[in-house]
């Protein structure tokens, strides 16, 4: 693991809902530094709101609060919203599920994705310029035709190498990936990961990876933090998973149906209340 | 159990004329669990879709226990051939209660006795009769899944076809309604097809399986020569491949296609 860069200690989320309070994500720390790691869980788990807290992207109605949470010196809980549009995008991206909702619908995809060199006093030329060369660093192999098109016009795995490339094109240093490629095919998940740990090898670019895919996490990533019911249970090298210890991380590798190992039943989670604290 | 044909199905006219489906045959035996895979738009939901009349417009030949499939079907077939879709949240009337939802196939089948069908069916897909009377919003998507598996089980089919039941559910949740799945077509003989992207849970419910691409079958397999990796074509080899998690030199071989 090299130099952390991200440092997030106790982070608290609630959610304030006219019924109750809810506490979705309870102490959660880990850092990050020029590496992929993994968040997985399951839907509840509080694993995409620990993504949106970083960038203090959650709902209004949500207060985030941590003892620590700091990216290159700027203090995320702390900073006011000014603050915070310099680090958002710039310092740190974002790359959500599906890319059908996260593009503007009536605007050509070069000209989104320019859109991230906005104020930056560039000509249009040198611009252009600069969004076909990011559009090639994602392998899209004709980025020309690829500038004038509309995002519904492009496929889902091409949509998401956009997304990609849209919030690479202000160079950040942290990238979070909120299930990338969960809505994408296997062979077409497969070219999207390898553009991001060649982002990551290359660039020295910091991944967190958030899924619900033990497997794919496993094989992809350095390390995994594992997430039940707000807080992290576990955490391991992502080769080591497999040896993981605590039993919800055991449950769910063992609910995995497998395709060289059939079983006539798969085991089913027993849910344990202690796991909620610890 | 059932037969298909060269199955065809195209959708639109002249130049944006589209074959989902391009002559596809297959057999699936009484009691079987047959698979189907392949990517989005191989045209696999399309398949399952034609075979239980939903979609009206194909030719070819489809036969269950050696009676053709009329169009459209009489009743009678959907009493033997009942479906359950991916999307427990889409395929389940908001405003019906569990009741409801239950109660209806036997009153268009006319079927009596309905009280002591739709506890029962409860019992069996473990829901039991506190649900009775909730809406599907009252329920967790695992709930909804197992409620949508009671509708098509209630008519007592000899078929059930199965669009991709697990794919909008968490892992532990997937565990569940596999098992349930399983129970229930030990308990009842059923002969089923099971629609999946996922090579993993038709590796885990099924006897064999087709691969399809681009609307045909591209290689049809045992799931013993699948557990073992003994595919033969191209196409399915790098299927399994991708399916196992990612690997840096085995995606360098997965050429970037700009399909758009």
């Amino acid at each position: 693991m090299s130099d952390p860069q991200l440092f997030v200690d106790d982070l608290h989320v609630r959610f304030r809902t006219p019924q109750r309070m809810v506490h979705a994500v309870r102490g959660v720390s880990f850092t990050v530094g020029r590496e992929k790691v993994g968040i997985v869980g399951e839907s509840g788990s509080g694993k995409s709101t620990v993504g949106r807290a970083i960038l203090r992207l959650t709902a209004p109605n949500a207060t985030v609060a941590a003892r620590r949470m700091e990216f290159q010196g700027v203090d995320l809980a702390g900073a006011s919203e000014t603050a915070m549009l310099k680090v958002r995008g710039r310092r740190i991206g974002m790359i959500m599920q599906d890319p059908r909702y996260a593009l503007d619908p009536v605007m050509r995809v070069g000209e989104q994705i320019g859109e991230a060199l906005d104020g930056r006093g560039l000509s249009a030329a040198v611009r252009r310029e600069q969004v076909l060369a990011m559009l090639e660093a994602v392998r899209i192999r004709n980025p020309q035709r690829v500038y004038d098109l509309y995002p519904h016009e492009v496929s889902g795995g091409m949509g998401q190498r956009i997304m990609i490339a849209m919030m690479l094109l202000p160079e950040p240093d942290l990238m979070i990936a909120d299930e990338p490629t969960s809505a994408l095919d296997v062979t077409v998940r497969m070219q999207v990961l390898a553009i991001l740990d060649e982002l990551v090898t290359s660039r020295g670019l910091g991944l967190i990876f958030i899924s619900h895919d033990l497997n794919l996490v496993a094989s992809f990533c350095d390390r995994v933090l594992i997430m039940y019911s707000g807080r992290i249970v576990e955490e391991c090298r992502a080769e080591e998973l497999a040896a993981a210890r605590h039993p919800y991380t055991r449950g769910l590798l063992a609910s995995l149906p497998r395709i060289e190992a059939r079983r006539e039943r798969l085991a089913v989670l027993q849910r344990d209340p202690a796991w909620l604290d610890g | 159990m059932i037969e298909v044909a060269d199955l065809r199905v195209s959708f639109g006219r002249g130049a944006s004329l589209v074959h989902a489906v391009d002559g596809v045959s297959f057999g699936v035996r009484e009691g079987e669990t047959f698979g189907l895979v392949g990517e989005s738009g191989c045209g696999k939901s399309t398949v399952l879709r034609a075979l239980c009349g939903l979609n009206p417009e194909w030719s070819g030949g489809i036969s269950f226990g050696g009676v053709a499939l009329a169009r459209p079907p009489d009743r009678g077939f959907f009493r033997r051939v009942q479906m359950v879709f991916q999307d427990p949240f889409g395929s389940l009337h908001p405003r019906h209660t569990v009741n409801t939802t239950l109660g209806e196939p036997l009153a268009i089948h006319g079927i009596g006795d309905r009280d002591r069908r739709i506890v029962e069916v409860l019992e069996q897909v473990g829901l039991g009769p506190a649900f009775r009377y909730r809406y599907p919003h009252q329920l967790s998507g695992g709930q909804r899944q197992r409620l949508a598996i009671a509708r098509a089980l209630i008519l007592e089919p000899r078929v059930l076809l199965l669009d991709e039941p697990t794919s909008a559910l968490d892992v532990s949740v997937q565990a569940e309604i596999l098992n349930l799945l399983t129970d229930m077509r030990r308990a009842r003989g059923l002969t089923c097809i099971l629609v999946s992207h996922d090579l993993a849970v038709v590796a885990h419910m099924c006897d064999r399986l087709a691969v399809m691409m681009q609307g045909r079958i591209v290689e049809e397999l045992d799931v013993a020569a699948l557990a073992a990796g003994r595919t033969v074509t191209d196409y399915a080899t790098g299927l399994l491949a991708a399916s196992r998690g990612y690997d840096r030199q085995l995606a360098a071989r997965f050429v970037v296609e700009d399909g758009a």
